[in-house]
């Protein structure tokens, strides 16, 4: 049994012993709070050999205190003040300041109130094993408690306390070894003061207690000269008193009102638009309005005004002298605000961080280069915001309490996962619990007085790095609404399930009105392999008269889902069908998806056919539209219609047709690109998994296109045209088409200077025929893969497709610029994108099949529902690419605890502090930072690294073919996992 | 039994509950009590009063009866009837806010005290009559129902109320690994934590109230920690109610002759170490 005891406090002592006092919350409501303290005297002092407190074996600190100081060869013990935390951190974690340490409480609490992430470190350091570091709680021993006078403010009181401390310390040394009679008297170490707060010296001399700054501390000691090294600049050590409780400052400027918003942008004095943080600089983002060719960009945080990524904003626009170019450097969040504190106390205002980072803005202000000026603004409102919920991590340094069972109210911050966001305080009760998931968090507001938005807890997703919690966070970070189908939507799909069969061809049935009988067409699919939704079709035949006839055969979605039931209105909501490395999120329920509508091989299958007659030379002689019933006689993938195509031996009707196909499908290409069609790259690599059930990635492969893949690609392109054209001509007003805006010039306008200056090369950006023609000529002999790198980087200044309504837009901006097409729509993927099904319908109408929905013939309907179907097929996208990005970081962990992953990288951006590379081999990009000193032009793209002797220095230019070295580090703070890459050749990077 | 709604205060952030010193945020060690401080002085017209403070919280309890029922339809037949009132004083708590009687709150704290006292309390030798005990709340800092409790067995006690034994309540909390004794409102906030009523002598427990998750091995060690801080706990208020009878018998004139009568101890069979104590 332990010993149970009870505390007397003695009523005598009340008046240090029992505080009462009143405090106004943030709502105005008075609370009354209550404060007991208990006062001992078996505080120990943590000397060794102390005759008093003998009984605590524990002791750190030795008797004589250290002797290496020239200023106290008595010997000493440091007593620190909590600025010499605040300011000094860096000075007392190093393994060089090695005097033993006594550490107040009363210094612990408020280094914790001033920065949490401080006193984490202080912790560390306390519990490292190099420091001899006494924590002595002063506040519960009975001669050492101070309790706050009238009037004085609590950091003059905890200053008195530090003092009063230090010298019951000094005394109580003196009393413990009284002078022995006949051994000549011991010299008493000495308890220093070390403070940087001049007014504490001054008070202290006064009492009588040796007291020194930490600067000339250091300069007496034994390794000043390295030790100096570690001071922080003089300028930041003048840290502010903690200030009472009172208004909070305000941060930001206020919004204005709505109603002047709206008079304003009507007047073109402010501009509307969609704001864009920038990705690499925290403190950057852009505003694209129609007003400026390049968008306004907003610096700095007063600038930026509370925006998040996203929202709808109103920009007010600078006096062009003050216009800039955008910084070159990356600044991130995560290291210039470690020291950030999530509570949200009073000294948000002016902390080491606000100076920081205007010591960044500063920084970079002087160098920003004065050529690529951009129109700078500030925000001065908000129409619309667009917060959602973000999957974030909770940063393990903002907690101040890790323990599991702690159910306290805590103030932390979570950092999403998009570099786009800033970090969202949050308050929670199960911060330990949390910590090391991913979690989901909305954004609540973002008051002028708060640097950061505050948000709230929605629910925990999973350890980070699990594959469900990646998934999951994938999804729900792109809005991939991913629930499963409802029983309305279900009860949508054909009664007899998977049992469904084409019936048997007679007149009465319905299915078979108005349907040709294509069954003894040889039609096969070349899909990629292990496609379970298998949407088109292809076949070709020899005519009578010379010319070939060939068919295009879509399943026929719109033959089961019906306009304006459950099933539909969720495909249109869904828009998309989502494809992760190892998951696909379907549009449509599987059973009409991957079996009733997918043209499997060997069963019959309901199919919308194109039938062209084409030329030899694949000119169009007519083309016809039929609904039909058809019956795939084999499905290929890519590689087995490529390997049947060339094998010489192989002669039946399949591969013959496969071949016409082939022979066409070259001549439609060659037109095309002699139309002026671009022939773009964008980094695609394909995830090898091992097997089904453990899903490790094993290979990161890029992907190759065969001459198949172009085959199916274009006939599609074909059938999807003629469609446009058919139903265009039917629905002027409400057709559903896909157009390509042709990029402003300024988009190419970096990029055509850093192919100038660096390559000598020149890009034509007139037209798409002029752009195809100068990319093809953009060729390094020695590089093959320096072409693609082109053709990637100018896929990145096009704007994207989209789909619109024929009738809301001019009829000369219908082009499709990438394809050199004049008019196009999407028609033969309608199991997987909503548009296509769409289009059917409208064909379906177009040939007199059926008659059109009443909500087709809505111009508004349709615009409504595109702009949803663009949205999602854009996040589609990004999930996709960012499922594929997860795995090969998984691979390349895999692979980087085996050896040392060193890869080719190409230059595809400098910045002045390091390099953005792109492996091609991985589709990777990232970021090379170099901590030291380099040396940047702007101008000329190229960035010159000094060697580790500083004589010769190597310069690095854009496009430039370096070796470099990736690892997966897992961030500390966020338990995200990082893509670190160093340069290995020309220069070592790691070093610096 | 959690703190009143309105009694957590808005939780003073960045206080550690139990430091690596070993110290919690009062200076507390882990198994250190609060001060307990215990006023039997009568009051008005009640049969016995006590007040009570265990650290902040303050509850001061009156006894009236054995008595005739005011209403006769409440009383039963064979036994006394034991009848709790409990009165959360409106600037008790952090923020000031009157509670009416029927404040459920409040209402589950008196069911809890009569739960507690039901078997205790002898209610046997007085059919058809009631006990009335009023507890009033008048400061609150963690460990109401334990000050409650304990109030309330001083409080019958000094009404010479036949009790089969003392009543010893404590509250015990989980942070981490380590139990901590006698909560405060600060840790009750933070912790996970159980009230638990003894009968020191028999050992047996009359009460055992968690209200929030806790595993089940940690209950089991905390619940056995506040069984032994109850004979802490009776020791001292055995001490209170002997140094009121001497006061009482001293004023009668009729004090014990002196002798070592006075050492025996007839009431209670403690077990030896808290019978050292005289």
């Amino acid at each position: 049994m332990v010993e149970i005891t009870i505390r007397k406090r003695p009523r005598t002592e009340a008046v240090v012993t029992q505080r009462k006092f009143f405090k106004k919350t943030a709502r105005g409501k008075v609370i009354k709070v209550l404060r007991e303290r208990y006062l001992r005297d078996d505080v120990t002092c943590g000397i060794e050999g102390c005759r008093v407190c003998s009984e605590s074996s524990d002791a750190t600190l030795p008797s004589s205190g250290s002797l290496d100081h020239s200023s106290y060869p008595d010997g000493h013990f440091v007593l620190p003040d909590t600025n010499v935390f605040l300011a000094q951190m860096d000075l007392m974690e190093s393994p060089l300041f090695s005097p033993p340490i006594i550490l107040l409480q009363t210094v612990m609490e408020e280094v914790r109130h001033r920065s949490l992430p401080l006193y984490n470190r202080l912790k560390a350091l306390v519990k490292a094993d190099d420091k001899q570091i006494w924590v002595f709680y002063n506040e519960y021993r009975s001669e050492t408690a101070v309790i706050r006078e009238e009037g004085e403010t609590p950091n003059d009181r905890n200053d008195r306390g530090i003092r009063k401390a230090t010298s019951w310390y000094n005394s109580h040394i003196s009393i413990t070894r009284p002078p022995v009679k006949g051994q000549p008297n011991r010299p008493l170490p000495t308890v220093v003061l070390l403070t940087d707060d001049v007014a504490n010296r001054q008070k202290a001399e006064k009492e009588g207690i040796a007291c020194i700054s930490v600067r000339k501390y250091v300069e007496a000691s034994k390794d000043s000269g390295k030790l100096s090294d570690l001071l922080s600049a003089p300028g930041s050590d003048n840290i502010e008193p903690t200030r009472a409780a009172g208004a909070r400052q305000v941060l930001y400027p206020d919004y204005l009102p709505m109603s002047t918003l709206i008079a304003g942008v009507k007047a073109g004095q402010l501009h509307q638009g969609h704001f864009n943080a920038n990705q690499y600089n925290y403190l950057e983002g852009n505003v694209p309005v129609s007003a400026f060719e390049k968008p306004i960009l907003l610096i700095g945080r007063e600038n930026m005004n509370r925006a998040v990524q996203g929202d709808v904003v109103v920009v007010e626009v600078f006096d062009p002298k003050e216009w800039k170019a955008p910084a070159d450097e990356v600044v991130d969040q995560e290291t210039t605000l470690k020291n950030d504190d999530a509570d949200d106390s009073e000294e948000e205002v002016e902390d080491e961080e606000g100076i920081t980072e205007r010591k960044v803005m500063q920084s970079e202000a002087s160098i920003r280069s004065l050529s690529a000026k951009q129109p700078t603004g500030r925000i001065v409102g908000i129409i619309k915001r667009n917060w959602r919920s973000y999957v974030c991590h909770i940063e393990s340094t903002s907690l101040m309490s890790s323990n599991p069972t702690s159910l306290s109210q805590q103030t932390v911050f979570a950092t999403p996962v998009s570099r786009l966001l800033p970090r969202i305080r949050m308050r929670t009760r199960q911060a330990p619990t949390l910590l090391g998931q991913k979690i989901l968090v909305t954004i609540d507001r973002w008051d002028a007085t708060s640097r950061y938005p505050d948000g709230h807890f929605v629910r925990a997703l999973g350890r980070a790095e699990s594959k469900e919690a990646e998934q999951e966070s994938l999804l729900l970070e792109y809005d991939v609404p991913y629930r499963p189908f409802g029983k309305a939507i279900l009860d949508c799909l054909p009664s007899e399930g998977d049992a469904w069969v084409v019936p048997p061809k007679a007149d009465a049935v319905p299915e078979w009105k108005d349907r040709e009988d294509l069954r003894g067409l040889i039609i096969c699919s070349i899909d990629p392999p292990g496609c379970q939704d298998i949407d088109d079709a292809l076949h070709a035949r020899p005519l009578p008269n010379g010319n070939i006839e060939a068919g295009v055969h879509i399943a026929d979605v719109s033959h089961f889902v019906h306009p304006d039931t459950p099933m539909d209105n969720e495909a249109a909501a869904r828009g998309s069908t989502v494809y992760l490395v190892d998951k696909r999120i379907d549009m449509l329920p599987s059973l009409l998806g991957t079996n009733l509508c997918s043209l499997r091989p060997h069963v019959e299958r309901l199919a919308f056919s194109v039938i062209w007659e084409l030329t030899p030379e694949a000119d169009i002689v007519n083309v016809r539209f039929t609904k039909s019933v058809i019956a795939s006689k084999s499905a290929f993938t890519y590689d087995e219609a490529q390997v049947r195509k060339d094998d010489p031996n192989l002669n039946d009707d399949l591969t013959k047709s496969i071949r016409l196909l082939n022979s066409l499908a070259q001549k439609l290409k060659a037109g095309r690109m002699a139309a002026g069609a671009l022939n773009l790259a964008s980094p695609e690599v394909k995830i090898h998994l091992d097997s089904a059930e453990s899903s490790d990635p094993i290979d990161v492969e890029q992907k190759v296109l065969k001459e198949t893949n172009s085959l199916v690609e274009e006939f599609m392109l074909l059938a999807n045209i003629s469609v446009a054209q058919k139903i265009q001509e039917t629905f002027p007003q409400t057709a559903v088409l896909r157009r390509h805006l042709p990029p402003p010039p300024t988009n190419f306008e970096k990029l055509k200077d850093i192919l100038q200056k660096r390559k000598g090369m020149t890009l034509d950006v007139s037209s798409s025929g002029a752009l195809a023609a100068s990319l093809d000529q953009c060729v390094d002999l020695e590089e093959p893969a320096f072409n693609t790198l082109v053709r990637i980087m100018t896929t990145r200044c096009m704007l994207s497709a989209e789909y619109f309504c024929s009738g809301s837009v001019a009829r000369d901006t219908f082009g499709h610029y990438g394809l050199a097409s004049p008019i196009y729509t999407h028609f033969t993927s309608p199991i997987r994108r909503y548009a296509d099904v769409l289009a059917h319908r409208q064909l379906a109408a177009a040939i007199n099949f059926s008659p059109l929905h009443a909500t087709l013939h809505s111009k508004s309907h349709i615009e409504r529902v595109l702009e949803i179907v663009n949205r999602r097929h854009r996040m589609a996208q990004m999930a996709g690419r960012a499922s594929v990005e997860f795995y090969v970081g998984l691979a390349l962990k895999s692979r980087s605890e085996k050896e040392t992953v060193i890869e080719d990288a190409f230059v595809i951006r400098t910045f002045r502090n390091g390099l953005g590379v792109f492996v091609s081999k991985l589709g990777i990009e990232g970021l090379v930072m170099f901590k030291r000193e380099i040396q940047f032009d702007a101008d000329n793209y190229t960035i010159s690294v000094p060697s580790a002797s500083g004589a010769e220095s190597t310069t690095i230019a854009v496009f430039d073919k370096v070796r470099v070295q990736i690892e997966v580090e897992k961030d500390k703070n966020t338990q995200r996992g990082k893509v670190k890459m160093t340069l290995v050749s020309p220069i070592d990077s790691r070093a610096l | 039994m959690p703190p009143l709604p309105g009694t957590s205060l808005p939780p003073r952030r960045r206080v550690d509950i139990l430091n690596d010193g070993g110290y919690r945020s009062d200076g507390r060690r882990q198994y250190e009590l609060r001060d307990i401080t215990i006023d039997m002085t009568p009051q008005g017209s009640a049969d016995g009063c006590a007040s009570i403070a265990h650290g902040l919280t303050q509850v001061s309890v009156s006894v009236f009866g054995p008595r005739e029922a005011k209403q006769r339809s409440q009383t039963l037949h064979d036994r006394a009837v034991l009848n709790v009132e409990v009165n959360v004083l409106p600037f008790s708590t952090g923020e000031r806010r009157r509670r009416g009687r029927a404040d459920r709150r409040i209402l589950e704290l008196a069911a809890s005290i009569k739960a507690t006292f039901e078997p205790v309390v002898q209610t046997t030798l007085y059919p058809r009559a009631q006990i009335d005990i009023f507890v009033s709340v008048q400061q609150q800092d963690g460990g109401l129902l334990p000050a409650c409790i304990n109030g309330t067995t001083l409080a019958l006690a000094a009404a010479g109320v036949p009790l089969l034994d003392f009543v010893c309540a404590v509250s015990a909390g989980v942070h981490g690994a380590a139990a901590l004794l006698d909560l405060s409102a600060l840790e009750e906030g933070d912790l996970p934590h159980a009230a638990v009523a003894v009968l020191p002598r028999t050992k047996r427990v009359t009460l055992a109230a968690l209200e929030t998750r806790l595993h089940v091995d940690r209950f089991a060690e905390v619940f056995r920690l506040a069984c032994d801080a109850g004979q802490t706990i009776h020791a001292e208020m055995r001490r209170a109610v002997r140094t009121r009878t001497q006061e009482l018998v001293a004023a009668m004139g009729a004090g014990p002759r002196a002798g070592p009568g006075e050492h025996v101890d007839r009431d209670v069979a403690m077990d030896d170490d808290a019978a050292a104590d005289y």
